[in-house]
């Protein structure tokens, strides 16, 4: 019983955790990404705490659900400000030019 | 030039291919969960030798104590790296004029209470994770990531000031530096005592005691201290990127 | 299938990563498909080392001896969820860095810039 309980539990995390790593790579707008790759941080940290990896996890959570996210999105703010600035000299090309 | 299509198709090729190889090696492995896992018994029984209860920070900080100075040394130059990229950018910024400036942060009550009140509690545990990663999960590594993240909740709880005055960047500089060469002479110590380098020579006291497992716990502090400086640091830079005012822009 | 299933899961999200790896048209996108690549390789190790009705092996409450899992793929996997991180934030500033360059993170447009700029001053 108690086998069977573990077996359940492992591949319904397993089958979740593929789905959402596969949610990851689909997330196309960089900002949505961040947040779906938390989520996948937190379930993967999930994952090995039942295979029984609570050292792991610990890091996993922290760095895969925390600081990794957080890096992304402060990255994709800055990248889309220049992007905005690169555009915006294109439409004005003599302006900016000088 | 390879058009996306092209990409694709070579990339399906590419993965079919891999993941044929891949599947054929994987019917041969080890059943999941099979109870034959010799070097995994070594190790284990090594740790407890050795009388450290965590047998992971035992074959982190003894077992592969090594090793783990060589991934050290990685995360160091990873961090330098980073951090000299985006130091580069903000001199540059600063000569065309642009401003790094940070105002209150518009958050909500409840959010600055809990940061406020979460924020020693974290750090508590930070430093609790770290001492005791020979005895319990955990270690310097995530006690390091939670003690320089926990630290970023002065952020939501007050502002970009707070943060700074909490984190005074030179001084973590050096204990990041710092943290990366004591455990470099931690192993040249034990080199010198006539062991061999990162030998575990300290007394290995009583399994399941805070002060067990020899050079073990000292090593998780001098990791804890160089992870929890490198994020921090890694942090600010992108915080300040983030965060930075483009006056020329809005003007 | 319950014997290889962790293993396929883990080549599954190996391939999916390399996939958003090849696709991808924002070099964010890619530097997150990294991380995702790279979580297969945890899964993976960890996978390796689990054994059945085994306890992790930290020996506070349970006595030295009894069944637990493999701990030298936990420490592989500790070593490589830190330096993964610190490889993604490094790559993120490389990011920062191309953005303000060049004013996109379009892979496909860096390269059509690069080309441009190279017919002009015979780079």
């Amino acid at each position: 019983m108690h086998g069977a309980i573990v077996d359940v539990l492992l591949g319904g995390l397993l089958v979740l955790t593929a789905a959402t790593a596969t949610a990851v790579v689909l997330t196309r707008n960089a900002g949505r990404q961040a947040i779906v790759l938390s989520a996948y941080g937190l379930l993967l940290g999930l994952l090995m705490v039942a295979l029984q990896a609570p050292d792991v996890a610990l890091a996993q959570l922290t760095v895969g659900a925390a600081v990794v996210p957080l890096l992304v999105v402060l990255a994709i703010s800055r990248c889309d400000r220049e992007v905005v600035r690169r555009r915006r000299r294109r439409r004005r090309p003599r302006e900016e030019q000088r | 030039m390879t058009g996306p299509r092209t990409a694709r198709l070579l990339f399906a090729v590419g993965a079919g291919g891999i993941g044929l190889v891949f599947v054929l090696a994987v019917l041969r492995l080890p059943g999941f969960g099979q109870p034959h896992h010799p070097y995994g018994a070594r190790a284990v029984a090594a740790a407890v030798a050795q009388h450290t209860a965590n047998a992971v920070g035992s074959v982190t900080f003894d077992q592969r104590g090594f090793d783990t100075m060589g991934e050290e040394f990685i995360l160091f130059a990873a961090a330098l790296a980073a951090l000299l990229l985006l130091r580069q950018l903000r001199s540059e910024e600063e000569a065309a004029g642009q401003r790094h400036d940070y105002g209150p942060e518009d958050v909500f009550a409840g959010v600055r209470l809990m940061g406020f009140v979460m924020l020693p509690v974290t750090l508590l545990v930070g430093g609790y994770v770290v001492v005791h990663g020979a005895i319990s999960p955990g270690g310097g590594f995530q006690g390091g990531v939670v003690l320089a993240t926990g630290l970023h909740l002065a952020y939501l709880a007050g502002d970009f000031r707070t943060l700074e005055r909490l984190r005074p960047l030179p001084v973590l500089d050096v204990t990041e530096a710092m943290g990366a060469a004591t455990y470099t002479i931690v192993g040249f110590a034990a080199l010198a005592s006539g062991a061999g380098f990162l030998a575990n020579v300290l007394p290995h006291g009583r399994l399941t005691d805070l002060m067990s497992s020899g050079t073990v716990p000292l090593l998780n502090v001098a990791v804890g201290a160089e992870v929890g400086s490198a994020v921090v640091l890694i942090l600010a830079k992108f915080l300040e990127q983030a965060l930075t005012k483009d006056r020329r822009a809005e003007a | 299938m319950f014997a290889v299933l962790p293993y396929l899961a883990a080549g599954w999200i190996f391939l999916i990563g390399c996939y958003g790896l090849a696709t991808s048209r924002n070099l964010v996108h890619a530097v997150v498909s990294l991380a995702v690549v790279q979580s297969s390789t945890y899964l993976l190790l960890l996978a390796v080392g689990w054994k059945r009705d085994a306890t992790a092996p930290v020996f506070g409450d349970i006595s030295p001896g009894a069944p637990v899992v493999d701990p030298i793929v936990q420490a592989l996997t500790l070593t490589d969820i830190v330096v993964g991180a610190t490889v993604s934030a490094l790559l993120l500033a490389l990011t920062i860095q191309v953005a303000k360059r060049h004013g996109t993170i379009d892979p496909e447009e860096i390269r059509s810039l690069e080309q441009d700029s190279g017919d002009d001053d015979g780079q």
